[in-house]
């Protein structure tokens, strides 16, 4: 028993930390990208000199962000044989090949010509190298759909029937056409676009801010930067509204859970706050929004949601006696707090495209000093939206199909368990230390100039 | 041949190119110790463009595993936990260290960065011949595919002496790597005297492992050719020859042979099985009863047959572009 909370702990430490990263990595990839293509392009000498060194400057910290996600993403395929075994048995027909395409398709492709991007300057033609971080940039999205398709499934389980006591693939198709997948990607592809973004315009302020020598150029960047965390955030928003509408579909304990609706209604309200009181199943303190939930998720004024009560006593009938309600409290707060802080982030991109295209933006030195501190915010979205993803679907580890409890490793002990996850803990938090570090000497010592050299 | 034997042969294939490929980066990374830092940044920039990709052979061989044979992904992994809990550090500080040794102007960040490559390379090189090993003597498996011993049951003379010889054995490939690799007279001078030394307690170390395997495990009971063995062993000795003599690529591509033959020796002995029960031969995990259903190793066989073509060129044109040797010059990067 003790081995699987362990398990659980492990698991939750090692993902949200891993998903620090890899919202950056999709986000940078594609902004490094964007950059070179632009250099590549440029007509100007001295303009072509200052891109040359922005494409490094980003493309530095977007390696120093890779390694970390890259290193710990290994801990995250290991998991699944080392601590849930028991999974892996019952799921490998369907969850294997996602990961082994990933590898195969996503892992070798990006490794490689990150390889030969960072080294090749002066191998290939300038077309051929751009060409390469764009293949790391497509490999990195590829490898995020590949794993969200194998999440998905846990999610919502399709293209599967049950034999000789496993889950075995019946349909790869419909496997990887899972509604859920979609509604997970372009969720998970538009946070990682604001969050690149969001770390641009941080960076951007604070050079321009300390810099005088490289001000120019990243103001330039600056107003790229915001225009692509806009374009993230719009996203991140459509994405996030229609995949919760298909909720009510695919999988609505979640989608009651983070609004902490106890009873199914009809038009039901949306809760603005609410004191969740688990143990009665019921809220004992409510502000509420009339109609609200029902316009979110049927686009009009009439249209049922089921409440949380309703679903455990039709899981009940269906899977027998049990519960199971997810972690009701964390998943409404976390849900709020996603939403307050990308709206948040929304208002500062937008705020800070306005003065660095309209005003001169060093008139707003107060603004600038106050950028760098706000970089934390989509990480914090990040870390509470992945929260509600994994924790909306407990008890189960597949959604009806194996409980959580069920497929964790027979052998471990609560000693090895204990020693493992102090071991990644202190070692995640000492390296984060040291890549950040490490990212803000860097950002601090190099300058980009139109001088050559 | 049916699919699960083509995917025991796909398994193969992908260790084999993950034991040549990283284990030289493995090598490079254990010949640091005690070289000053001009060596180490030559030494290190030899890899730099492919490391990474040569990595990423293990976690493919890790997924196919898990896609093609999930019992023997869940039983091997959840056996070797302790293992691969010190594995993983040993990855995650190499992997960071790669990137973050050359972003700080300090002598002792890279220093210590170095340290951690070399324990990263040490400490995989080490239990995979510990795990290789065990795997060949056969592990407390139980009827219901569960490992019942624990981490102390992995070591034992055999499997230390296995992971002394893998370790060895790739500290003597890379420098063959490196021997191929290095634009400085001085530097290859000295890395030919003392790899020579390397090579010999190698092949002390080799020819004890395949002793041992033979006495210890149930490879000849099957009638098993041990050629594969003699073939890897002399390969081997040729390679120390061809480094005597200073004939550098004859070296690397004999060490590659001797590496490869013996990866195909270890799981020709294992096949059909994939992971032994010491219990009761009747527990071990084989190609069949470990397997995923045809109908996933038909997928998997679509996807393996387009894309394992298209990577190996790819890795090949990366080692093409970076085939010149590192000069002083490159260390400006």
């Amino acid at each position: 028993m003790e081995a699987l909370l362990l398990s659980r702990w492990q698991f939750a430490i090692t993902t949200v930390y891993h998903f620090l990263f890899v919202p950056v990595t999709l986000g940078l990839s594609i902004f490094t990208a964007l950059l070179e293509t632009w250099y590549v392009n440029c007509g100007s000498y001295e303009g072509r000199i200052k891109l040359k060194k922005l494409v490094k400057f980003f493309g530095t910290l977007f390696l120093i962000n890779f390694t970390m996600g890259v290193v710990t993403g290994i801990v995250q395929e290991f998991h699944f044989g080392m601590n849930w075994s028991e999974y892996a048995r019952f799921m490998g027909d369907i969850f294997g090949a996602p990961l082994a395409l990933e590898a195969l398709t996503a892992f070798f492709l990006e490794s490689t010509f990150l390889g030969i991007w960072i080294f090749g300057w002066d191998k290939l033609s300038e077309a051929k190298h751009c060409a390469c971080i764009w293949l790391v940039a497509f490999g990195s999205n590829l490898s995020a759909f590949w794993i969200l398709v194998a999440n998905s499934f846990m999610q919502h389980p399709v293209g599967y029937s049950i034999e000789g006591g496993r889950a075995v693939m019946s349909d790869f198709i419909e496997l990887v056409t899972n509604p859920y997948v979609c509604g997970e990607y372009a969720h998970a592809l538009f946070a990682g676009l604001s969050t690149g973004g969001f770390i641009a315009i941080a960076v951007c302020a604070w050079k321009i801010l300390n810099d005088e020598q490289s001000r120019e150029s990243f103001i330039s960047v600056m107003k790229l930067a915001t225009v692509y965390t806009m374009i993230g955030l719009l996203g991140v928003l459509g994405s996030g509204h229609f995949h919760a509408q298909r909720l009510n579909d695919l999988n609505p304990m979640k989608l009651a859970s983070f609004e902490a609706l106890w009873h199914t209604e009809d038009p039901a309200p949306f809760a603005v706050v609410a004191d969740i009181n688990r143990a009665d199943r019921k809220n004992d303190f409510e502000i509420t929004v009339p109609y609200m939930f029902t316009i979110m998720v049927h686009n009009s004024f009439s249209g049922e949601v089921r409440g949380i009560n309703d679903l455990q006593a039709e899981a009940v009938k269906k899977y027998g006696s049990g519960n199971y309600i997810p972690d009701v409290k964390g998943m409404f707060w976390s849900f709020r707090t996603m939403i307050g802080v990308g709206g948040l982030m929304m208002l500062v991109a937008f705020l800070t495209f306005m003065l660095v295209n309209f005003t001169k933006i060093m008139n707003h030195k107060c603004w600038l000093r106050l950028l760098p501190f706000l970089a934390p915010l989509p990480f914090i979205a990040n870390s509470v939206g992945w929260y509600i993803v994994e924790a909306g679907r407990q008890p189960w580890i597949v959604v009806g199909l194996q409980k959580t409890a069920q497929a964790v490793s027979p052998n471990l002990t609560a000693g090895e368990v204990w020693l493992s996850m102090i071991g990644f803990t202190v070692v995640y938090l000492l390296l984060a230390m040291l890549a950040l570090f490490a990212a803000i000497s860097f950002i601090r010592r190099t300058h980009v100039t139109e001088k050559e050299g | 041949m049916d699919l699960n034997a083509l995917w025991f042969v796909l398994i193969v294939v992908l260790f084999t190119g993950f034991f040549v490929l990283e284990g030289f980066d493995y090598g490079v990374g254990m010949l640091l110790i005690g070289r000053k830092e001009y060596d180490r940044s030559m030494m290190i920039r030899s890899i730099g463009p492919v490391w990474d990709g040569n990595e990423v052979w293990m976690i493919t061989a890790g997924g196919a595993m898990f896609a093609a044979f999930p019992h023997v992904y869940a039983t091997m992994f959840s056996t070797f936990y302790m293992a691969l809990f010190l594995m993983l550090l040993g990855l995650i500080f190499r992997g960071v260290a790669f990137e973050l040794r050359g972003k700080y102007p300090s002598k002792d960040w890279r220093l210590g960065w170095d340290c951690a490559i070399m324990f990263g390379s040490l400490i995989p090189a080490l239990l995979w011949g510990v795990a290789v090993t065990n795997l060949l003597q056969g592990l407390k498996i139980n009827a219901y595919m569960h490992y019942i011993g624990n981490f102390g049951d992995l070591l034992s003379p055999y499997t230390i002496i296995g992971g002394l010889a893998f370790v060895f054995v790739f500290i003597f490939h890379g420098a063959a790597f490196l021997m191929l690799k290095l634009g400085d007279e001085g530097m290859l001078l000295e890395l030919k005297r003392s790899s020579i030394k390397f090579g010999v307690i190698a092949a002390i170390l080799y020819v004890l492992m395949v002793g041992m395997t033979i006495v210890s495990t149930d490879i000849m009971s099957g009638g098993l050719t041990i050629i594969p063995f003699a073939a890897g062993a002399l390969a081997f000795l040729g390679a120390i020859g061809a480094m005597y003599k200073g004939q550098s690529m004859q070296a690397f591509a004999l060490t590659t042979a001797a590496i490869a033959l013996t990866v195909v020796q270890f799981f020709a002995a294992l096949f059909p099985r994939l992971m032994v029960s010491s219990l009761n031969p009747e527990w071990s995990l084989t190609i069949y009863n470990a397997a995923s259903t045809p109908h996933t190793l038909a997928i998997m066989t679509g996807a393996a047959v387009v894309f394992v073509p298209i990577v190996l060129c790819y890795q090949a044109w990366t080692y093409r572009l970076f085939k010149a040797r590192v000069m002083p010059s490159d260390l400006k990067h």
